[in-house]
């Protein structure tokens, strides 16, 4: 018999509070932000995406941010090696990336293979100036490529066969991260 | 991803709903893809893939090998006329021995129908259909029908008209297929001398007054008249076939609305189809030419996922 068992890592209020956190250390970093752009991974780095440009929007009104949204199933290294479904996404970039800083987002670090494959995507869009890394939840000691987060929510530290999943409730009040096993 | 019900592309006959659908939904992202600055992805780097035309072909091959150098696979590029066959080999020892070299798909264009079946069964190696004789050309219906569904949206119930040379057109029948799975309604029209047999059993209508077929629909697919496969006269001269039945600005102005207008080469301007026509603004077929590499990418995407990677 499988017992799954459920472990509540973060709630709404603290969720709330570490993206505050986030948004000033890109401010911080960024500025004006005016040769920066946000690109959120598919499929759940654009919740978080559209999370940080809300409270940007809240505590720094006078901020233009370019920001899109990134597939990059299509440069997945485990193309016919999974037999797990892969579904491709839209992909949304409406400006030029050229020597541009770009911050991208996901909502777990993980092996950090989704992070390879999302760098190498971009770079069909012209050669960044940069490129930094914001995830919401790092799951340490995990990784299977030397990646690491250059802006993070949380470390945490997890077993062979657990799943962090991230919720994201409309209205941002009922919010939830947690530990499934 | 879902994935498709079929291993080898042989036509569109044998497809579902779903296998379109998830087609033209890869498609679009491919599209996207091949309007990037750098429009190339690594997926198929380790797939080789034949393109192997008995046949004469400008935009198909092309576009097929543009797709595949687009996904990243090696390729390699066969044709009769500079091959063994004029030695006498047959088609299944010569696609053995390409098979032979590690080639894990291959792309077909042959003059007999059923030529791609038939090379489905006799090889291990995945089978893409492009153009077997007057049978079909599923890439060239699936990407019609995803140029229609651009401009038109859900093809349900949309009137589509497919004008010329039925008879000998391995496009039209694919076509049909295509958008009688999508809900359109389809009606040809062309002489009489070039509709095939029965064709009504796949639910198409005829109508020999060109302009009131085109009074009745959203678009217009525009066919070449296929000389080369014409063993006898079916109409008496390009003239009178023009007149009748080529579309021209008298016969669109006359409908008094406005329509799409579908060619999928290579034209004979002045015969099906006059250059004022092909250069208007309700003409798509450039977004055709366009959306073929990104139906292409898509088929040999999908079927490629379905072939495991194994180190041996």
């Amino acid at each position: 018999m499988i017992i799954m068992s459920k472990k509540i890592l973060l709630d709404s209020k603290k969720i709330d509070i570490i993206l505050k956190r986030l948004v000033c250390q890109l401010v911080e970093n960024h500025k004006d932000f005016k040769n920066t752009v946000l690109i959120g991974l598919q499929p759940r780095g654009v919740f978080l995406v559209k999370r940080i440009l809300e409270v940007l929007n809240i505590d720094f009104p006078h901020l233009r941010i370019n920001n899109g949204i990134l597939d990059y199933t299509f440069f997945r290294d485990d193309f016919r090696r999974t037999s797990k479904t892969i579904s491709a996404n839209i992909t949304s970039i409406n400006f030029t990336i050229e020597n541009k800083k770009i911050v991208l987002i996901d909502d777990v670090l993980f092996t950090g293979r989704s992070v390879k494959s999302a760098m190498a995507s971009i770079d069909s869009y012209g050669r960044p100036k940069s490129i930094e890394l914001l995830v919401l939840v790092d799951r340490r000691y995990k990784r299977e490529i030397p990646i690491e987060a250059n802006y993070f929510g949380v470390k945490i530290d997890t077993f062979k066969g657990d799943t962090v999943n991230v919720i994201w409730d409309d209205n941002s009040k009922n919010n939830i991260i947690y530990i499934e096993n | 991803m879902d994935k498709l019900t079929f291993n080898h592309l042989l036509g569109i006959k044998s497809l579902k709903i779903s296998d379109i659908k998830l087609i033209f939904e890869t498609a679009t992202h491919f599209k996207e893809i091949i309007n990037r600055p750098i429009k190339k992805v690594p997926s198929l780097r380790d797939i080789t893939i034949a393109n192997l035309f008995f046949e004469n072909s400008t935009r198909t091959k092309i576009s097929f090998e543009l797709a595949q150098k687009r996904l990243g696979s090696d390729i390699i590029n066969f044709s009769s006329s500079s091959s063994s066959l004029k030695k006498g080999e047959s088609l299944i020892d010569t696609v053995n021995n390409i098979l032979a070299m590690k080639v894990d798909m291959i792309v077909l264009r042959h003059p007999s129908p059923g030529s791609s079946l038939l090379l489905s069964e006799y090889t291990n190696s995945c089978i893409i259909n492009a153009g077997d004789g007057a049978n079909e050309h599923p890439t060239q219906g699936l990407l019609d029908s995803f140029s229609l569904n651009e401009k038109l949206g859900d093809l349900k119930n949309k009137n589509i008209l497919i004008v010329g040379d039925i008879l000998h057109s391995r496009v039209a029948l694919s076509n049909i297929y295509t958008l009688n799975m999508l809900g359109a309604n389809v009606k040809l029209s062309c002489p009489l001398s070039l509709i095939p047999k029965d064709i009504e059993n796949l639910n198409v209508s005829i109508e020999t007054d060109i302009v009131k077929a085109l009074q009745w629909c959203d678009a217009a697919n525009v066919l070449r008249v296929q000389k080369e496969r014409m063993s006898k006269s079916y109409f008496p001269n390009d003239r009178e076939y023009s007149m009748l039945f080529g579309l021209n600005i008298d016969k669109i102005n006359k409908i008094k609305k406005d329509i799409i207008i579908l060619h999928p080469g290579p034209i004979n301007r002045g015969v099906e189809i006059t250059s004022d026509i092909v250069e208007s603004n309700n003409s798509i077929i450039l977004d055709q030419v366009e959306n073929g590499v990104a139906i292409r990418m898509a088929v040999i995407y999908l079927l490629a996922s379905k072939m495991n990677f194994s180190i041996n």
